[in-house]
C-alpha cells in the first residue's frame, strides 16, 4: 500500500481523532482552520462526548460556517466517527488520506485540470479500495456513469475565458452609491467632519473636508444553460463562469439543464482537484433536456431572494429552447426584473447567419431583457465588453 | 440533549424562545467558549429574538447595532461631540478660559459620543451585543469588526486605548444577502436557523399566546405551514404566524373554515406583496385551512 499513514483509523488518544476529523473535514471542502482543532476539542469538553447527537451537534456549531456545510456536516459526522459510508474493502488496518492541499501532487495536477486525470488517488485505483480513508462512497462510485466536465475545460481556453471575463466584470461594474464616503475630491463638503477639524483651529474652518458618493461594484449572476443543445458551447461557457468567479469576488455562478445548481463555490475551491470533482457531481442530468422556465422560478423562489438587488447584473448564456410552456420563462423573467435587477442574455444561436429568435420561449423572453447579444465564441464575449459597458 | 445546552434550551424556553437543538447547542458553546455566534437564515425566523431573550435571561442589557450600507466608524464606535466642543471653545474664548487645560477639556469623556461598539465594551455587567444584518455592511466594515470581536479594545487617538470592561456576548446576524468572508466565520460558532417545524412552531404559538385554544393553534400552525410550501415570494416567517395568530383571535374566529371573508382579512399579516395576495385567493386559503383542520 502506498500512501503515508499519519493517524491511524483507531487513534488512542481524542486529540489525535479530532485532528483526523479536522483533515476529513478539510479533504470534503469544509474550512475548518489549523485551530480549528483546539477549538472543537474545547466544545467536545463541554458537551457530553459519550452521547453521539451531542458530540454532532457541539461540532457541527464549531465547524460547519456555511448553511451548506452545515447541511453536509452530519453525513460527514456519521462517516467519521459511526463509520457510517467509509470503504473497508481492505481487512488490514485504515488509513486517512493525507490532505492533498499544496502538495506536489496538486501543482502538478493544476497544470493538468482538464486533462481527464483529475482524481487519481496516490497509488491508483488499488489503493484507493484498500483505504479506509472518511470519504464517502457514493462520492467516489456514483461519478462513474456521469458525463465529466474535465474534458470540457482547458487550461488555454481557462486563461482567455478568465481575461475576457475579467475585462467584461470592469465593463459592467461601476454604479453610483446613494450614500458618500470622505474623498479628497469630492463634490460636496463634509460639514460633519470640517467642524471637528476646525475645534482644533478655534473654531474656524480652515480645512474643508469633502465627500463624494463612490462607485459602487455590480454583482454579476450568471445562469449557464448545460442542456444538450448546448453541449458543444458548454466549453466556452464554463471557462467564462470559472474566469467570472474568479475575477470578481462578488460573483455568483449558477448550472442549469432540468435543475438548477449552484456552482460558485465549486468553481471557487482552491483545489483544483476537489473543485473539478464537485462539478462533475453537480452536473447530473448534463447534456439532457432543458427547463429554462422551471429554472429561473427555482431561481426566483431561493437563490434570487437573497443574491439579486438593485445593483445586480443577470446573465442567462443559454439558446432558449425549452420544454417549459413559454409563458412561462416571460413570467419568471418579470418576476426576476421586479428585483430591480439588469438582465442579459447571451444567446450562441444569435451568432448564426439569418438566426430570428423564433424559439417560443427566446420571444417570450425578448420584452424583458435589457440586453441580448451572440456569443458562440470567445471572440464573441469579448466584443461584448463596450455593449456590456452602457448598460 | 442532556447537560449545558439542554439547561440552556430550558431556560430560553421559560423565558418565551423555543429554540431548536442546534442553536441551543451553538448558543450553549458561544457562551462557554467566548465566540460569538453567526446565525443565518430567512428573514422572520427568530433570529434576532435570540438576543433579545438572552439579554433577558442574563438580565443584561442589549446592544443593538443595525448594520446598513456605508455604515461607518463614527456611526458604529464613537464620535465627538463637536457642536458641544465647539460652544465650549466659543464660551471659554469669551469668558477669556481659553488656555491649555481647554483642549483637555473637550476631549474628556464629556464631549464624546459612544455608539453601539464602544458603548458595549464599556458595560458594568456583559452586555448581549446584536450586530443585525452584517451582510448588509461593506466588507471594510467587517474586517474591522473582526479586529474589535478578536480582542476588545477600541483605541481612541485623543483619549488612548479603551479595554473591554466586560466581555460582551456578540450575536451577529445574517440573512445571506453576500457571503461573509471566511475570516469572520471562522472566529463564530455557526447555527442556520430553519424555519420551525410544526411540533416547535405550536410550542412557540402556545408560549406567545397562551390563551388560544389548542385546535384553533393547532389549525393555525398547519395553515401557516401548508402556506410556506406555495409558490409565495415572501414566505411568512414565524413574526407573522404569531400576528396571524392575534388577528385570527381578536377577529373572533374558532375555527379557519368557518368565514372565508375573514379568513381572507386576516391573510394580510401572513402575505405581504401583492402577488402573494393574488396567489392565494378565497378558494386555495380555504383548501389549506380546510387542509389543516
Amino acid at each position: 500500500m502506498s500512501g503515508v499513514t499519519r493517524f491511524p483509523a483507531r487513534a488512542t488518544g481524542p486529540a489525535e481523532r479530532m485532528a483526523g476529523f479536522m483533515a476529513h473535514l478539510r479533504l470534503n471542502g469544509l474550512a475548518a482552520g489549523v485551530d480549528g482543532t483546539a477549538t472543537a476539542l474545547a466544545a467536545a469538553a463541554r458537551v457530553d462526548p459519550t452521547d453521539p447527537g451531542q458530540l454532532r451537534l457541539a461540532l457541527k456549531a464549531v465547524c460547519a460556517g456555511t448553511r451548506d456545510e452545515a447541511d453536509r456536516f452530519d453525513d460527514l459526522f456519521a462517516a467519521w466517527w459511526l463509520n457510517r459510508g467509509r470503504e473497508r474493502a481492505g481487512a488490514g488496518p485504515g488509513k486517512t488520506a493525507e490532505p492533498r492541499r499544496r502538495s506536489p501532487f496538486v501543482t502538478e495536477a493544476l497544470s493538468a485540470l482538464g486533462r481527464g486525470q483529475a482524481d487519481r488517488p496516490e497509488g491508483g485505483e488499488g489503493a484507493a479500495d484498500q483505504s479506509g480513508e472518511g470519504r464517502l462512497v457514493g462520492a467516489r462510485v456514483a461519478r462513474l456513469d456521469r458525463t465529466d466536465l474535465r474534458d470540457l475545460v482547458s487550461p488555454e481556453d481557462i486563461a482567455e475565458a478568465e481575461a475576457t471575463a475579467r475585462r467584461i466584470a470592469q465593463a459592467i461594474r461601476d454604479r453610483r452609491a446613494r450614500r458618500f464616503r470622505a474623498d479628497r475630491r469630492g463634490a460636496r463638503v463634509d460639514l460633519r467632519r470640517t467642524l471637528r477639524a476646525s475645534v482644533a483651529t478655534g473654531g474656524e474652518p480652515l480645512r474643508l473636508f469633502r465627500r463624494t458618493r463612490p462607485d459602487r461594484p455590480a454583482n454579476i449572476v450568471a445562469l449557464c444553460d448545460v442542456s444538450g443543445s448546448m453541449t458543444v458551447y458548454a466549453r466556452v461557457f464554463l471557462s467564462f463562469l470559472k474566469g467570472l468567479i474568479g475575477a470578481d469576488f462578488r460573483a455568483d455562478a449558477y448550472l442549469f439543464h432540468t435543475r438548477l445548481v449552484r456552482i460558485t463555490d465549486a468553481l471557487r475551491d482552491p483545489d483544483p482537484l476537489r473543485a473539478v470533482n464537485r462539478l462533475s457531481l453537480m452536473a447530473q442530468g448534463f447534456g439532457g433536456g432543458t427547463r429554462i422556465g422551471g429554472a429561473l422560478a427555482a431561481f426566483n423562489r431561493g437563490h434570487a431572494k437573497a443574491r439579486v438587488n438593485g445593483r445586480s447584473v443577470v446573465i442567462v448564456l443559454s439558446d432558449g429552447y425549452d420544454t417549459d410552456p413559454p409563458g412561462m420563462i416571460g413570467a419568471e423573467l418579470a418576476r426576476l426584473r421586479k428585483r430591480g435587477c439588469r438582465i442579459v442574455w447571451l444567446n450562441p444561436l444569435l451568432g448564426w447567419r439569418d438566426y430570428a429568435p423564433v424559439a417560443r420561449g427566446m420571444a417570450a423572453a425578448l420584452p424583458h431583457l435589457d440586453h441580448f447579444a451572440a456569443a458562440n465564441t470567445l471572440a464573441a464575449l469579448a466584443a461584448l465588453e463596450p455593449e456590456l459597458a452602457r448598460l | 440533549m442532556t447537560g449545558g445546552a439542554a439547561a440552556l434550551q430550558a431556560q430560553l424556553s421559560g423565558a418565551g424562545y423555543v429554540a431548536s437543538d442546534e442553536l441551543a447547542m451553538a448558543l450553549y458553546l458561544a457562551l462557554e467558549l467566548e465566540r460569538p455566534l453567526l446565525l443565518e437564515g430567512a428573514a422572520g425566523v427568530g433570529k434576532t429574538e435570540v438576543a433579545k431573550v438572552l439579554a433577558a435571561l442574563k438580565s443584561a442589557p442589549l446592544i443593538r447595532l443595525q448594520c446598513y450600507e456605508g455604515l461607518d466608524a463614527s456611526h458604529a464606535i464613537y464620535e465627538w461631540n463637536y457642536q458641544r466642543q465647539l460652544l465650549a471653545i466659543r464660551a471659554a474664548g469669551e469668558s477669556g478660559a481659553a488656555g491649555p487645560g481647554l483642549e483637555a477639556r473637550i476631549f474628556s469623556e464629556d464631549y464624546l459620543l459612544e455608539r453601539p461598539l464602544l458603548q458595549a465594551i464599556r458595560q458594568a455587567v456583559p452586555p448581549v451585543l446584536l450586530i443585525d444584518e452584517i451582510d448588509r455592511a461593506d466588507e471594510e466594515f467587517e474586517a474591522y469588526l473582526l479586529e474589535i470581536l478578536s480582542d476588545f479594545t477600541i483605541s481612541i487617538p485623543e483619549l488612548g486605548t479603551i479595554h473591554a470592561t466586560a466581555r460582551p456576548h456578540v450575536i451577529l446576524t445574517s440573512n445571506g444577502t453576500r457571503d461573509l468572508s471566511d475570516a469572520l466565520r471562522r472566529r463564530c460558532i455557526y447555527a442556520y436557523v430553519e424555519y420551525p417545524d410544526p411540533a416547535t412552531e405550536l410550542a412557540i404559538l402556545e408560549k406567545r399566546h397562551p390563551g388560544l385554544e389548542p385546535r384553533l393553534a393547532a389549525q393555525i400552525v398547519g395553515f401557516v405551514q401548508a402556506l410556506r410550501r406555495e409558490d409565495l415570494d415572501k414566505v411568512p416567517g414565524v413574526a407573522e404566524t404569531l400576528d396571524f395568530a392575534a388577528a385570527v383571535s381578536g377577529l373572533g374566529v374558532a375555527d379557519l373554515t368557518d368565514d372565508p371573508g375573514t379568513l381572507q382579512a386576516a391573510l394580510v399579516t401572513l402575505l405581504k406583496t401583492q402577488a402573494d395576495r393574488a396567489r392565494v385567493p378565497s378558494e386555495v386559503a380555504q383548501r389549506l385551512a380546510g387542509r389543516a383542520a
